[in-house]
């Protein structure tokens, strides 16, 4: 299955990336103000945020506003990403139902538009990093092994749902909510370990280490903006889990992806 | 000539609609039908073979799995038993509504069509020219393709599969496509495409006086199930016999 996999990637990699390019272009080309609204949109929302839960809730860290992106940026790629892999066979019927590619690189396609709006929200954080004049240390390099574990376990996870999209209607309705709550929990306005661990640090500890949402943002927040190692412990572990998810996804698309044409 | 390649062999071929029907979780908890499983057979136990170079048309009623074996050619489905062997040739499917994403321009959806059809950009930029030009859609070539309309849809579909040129075409009731004139000149492109002794075709469709035009063997499913295969006039007139003594 791993040589197939790797074929396949290789065999059907250009046409992931074009079709995320002309996604793009497309989704640019109908609005007004363009390309603009991919960083106008994070702004507004870092804005707002900034103000409910630096002003109204008072939750303020250091670099606040830097803070508030970090989770941000990571937070909307693996919330589009989730969302867009549930129906993404039945939005992409007119080519499935035509001719055969392997599910996955619809998945593979999908993650490299929200890769992209991703890259550009990380720009404005390093942005930021330089405007607060954050003073750097060699754990900003944890940066690289950090994302790799955020698409391992962001690809695992889509694939997963991408096949049960197929055969569960009403999945959708599911992962919207499973999703608002894995939001709430995840702390992207608020430190985990400061707001939730005085009072409960049993629950701040779970939150902080068994969501992997929470782990990669703390993680990213501690390496880049206080010059703190992440727990490389945790860090690999999750690794771990993220192949084991994307195996197991690959694997259920294989298994199964014949089937979905006949379903939708 | 010497020995004939052998372009297409489909051995016992049989596909199943089954108990994957979707389900909601909602449905499922408000009835507890334990899912039935019910197994609709499109396709029965069809075996034949054929040559390069030979046209094929599947004929038969509405519903007799005339497209669902079409799809199983492309390697859409998998099959439930028995085996399809294209020998590496590279297939391509036509067919209405052919597979576009809709919120894309033409010319990207050549080059994305195309990619999927296992050619490289390079080779698809080359030919593009031609393309564009045989599907005459003038300034539409740069709108989204959710502007077009059914007709234009199907002259873009028709024209990437004509001039990308894939070993096998199969052909889904497309020989009408379009407007008087490209009608005209899409029976020309294929008649010559299919003239080519190197290339595969099939064609489902229902109108009998062009596959006795274009055919070199016509196969009768009826009801997922070969009633015969053989010569294209003889195939064809104990099917029209068929079909005019059910009325």
């Amino acid at each position: 299955m791993m040589q197939r996999f790797l074929n396949d990637i290789k065999k059907y990699f250009r046409y992931a990336v074009y079709s995320a390019k002309a996604e793009l272009k497309a989704e640019v080309a109908g609005s007004y103000l363009n390309w603009v609204w991919w960083i106008l949109e994070p702004i507004c929302l870092m804005l707002i945020y900034t103000f409910i839960f630096g002003v109204v809730f008072d939750a303020r860290e250091e670099y606040f506003t830097a803070f508030i992106y970090v989770g941000l940026t990571v937070w909307t790629f693996f919330n589009q990403n989730m969302k867009n892999s549930v129906k993404i066979v039945k939005k992409n019927k007119s080519v499935v139902s035509k001719v055969y590619l392997p599910k996955f690189i619809l998945v593979e396609s999908k993650m490299f538009v929200n890769g992209f709006k991703m890259a550009i929200s990380f720009a404005i954080v390093v942005f930021l990093m330089i405007v607060y004049r954050v003073p750097l240390t060699w754990n900003v390099l944890y940066v690289v092994p950090i994302f790799l574990c955020l698409v391992l376990v962001t690809f695992g996870m889509m694939c997963i749902v991408c096949h049960f999209g197929v055969f569960v209607e009403d999945l959708s309705n599911v992962i919207t909510i499973a999703l608002r709550l894995v939001f709430y929990m995840t702390g992207i306005m608020f430190s985990i370990d400061r707001r939730i661990g005085p009072k409960h640090p049993v629950l701040a500890e779970i939150l902080g280490k068994c969501n992997p949402m929470a782990f990669v943002i703390t993680s990213l927040r501690n390496c880049l903006l206080y010059g703190e190692t992440p727990a490389v412990r945790y860090l690999l572990i999750w690794m771990g889990i993220g192949i084991v998810l994307s195996l197991i996804g690959v694997r259920l698309i294989y298994k199964n992806e014949n089937s979905y044409v006949k379903v939708i | 000539m010497g020995q004939k390649e052998v372009a297409i062999r489909v051995d016992n071929l049989t596909i199943r609609y089954r108990s994957l029907k979707s389900y909601s979780i909602k449905k499922n908890l408000l009835h507890l039908n334990r899912n039935k499983k019910e197994y609709f057979e499109a396709v029965k136990h069809v075996s034949f073979e054929l040559e390069k170079g030979e046209i094929l048309g599947i004929v038969g009623k509405n519903g007799s799995g005339k497209s669902t074996m079409l799809r199983a050619l492309a390697h859409i489905f998998s099959p439930d038993e028995g085996t399809i062997d294209t020998f590496d040739n590279t297939v391509s499917l036509l067919s209405i509504g052919v597979g576009f994403q809709k919120e894309l321009s033409g010319r990207e959806n050549i080059i994305l069509s195309g990619m999927l059809l296992g050619f490289s950009e390079e080779q698809i930029r080359e030919k593009m020219p031609r393309i564009i030009k045989f599907a005459d859609l003038g300034r539409f070539i740069d709108m989204p393709v959710s502007t077009y309309s059914s007709g234009m849809y199907s002259k873009l579909a028709f024209s990437i599969t004509a001039i990308l040129e894939t070993d096998i075409i199969l052909i889904d009731e497309v020989l009408s496509v379009g407007d008087r004139r490209f009608k005209k000149k899409s029976y020309k492109k294929m008649k010559s495409l299919i003239s080519d002794k190197e290339r595969t075709v099939v064609i489902v469709s229902h109108n009998n006086q062009s596959l006795r035009d274009l055919c070199t063997k016509v196969l009768w499913i009826n009801e997922g199930e070969m009633v015969m295969i053989g010569e294209t006039n003889e195939v064809l007139d104990k099917y029209e016999e068929y079909m005019d003594a059910e009325e």
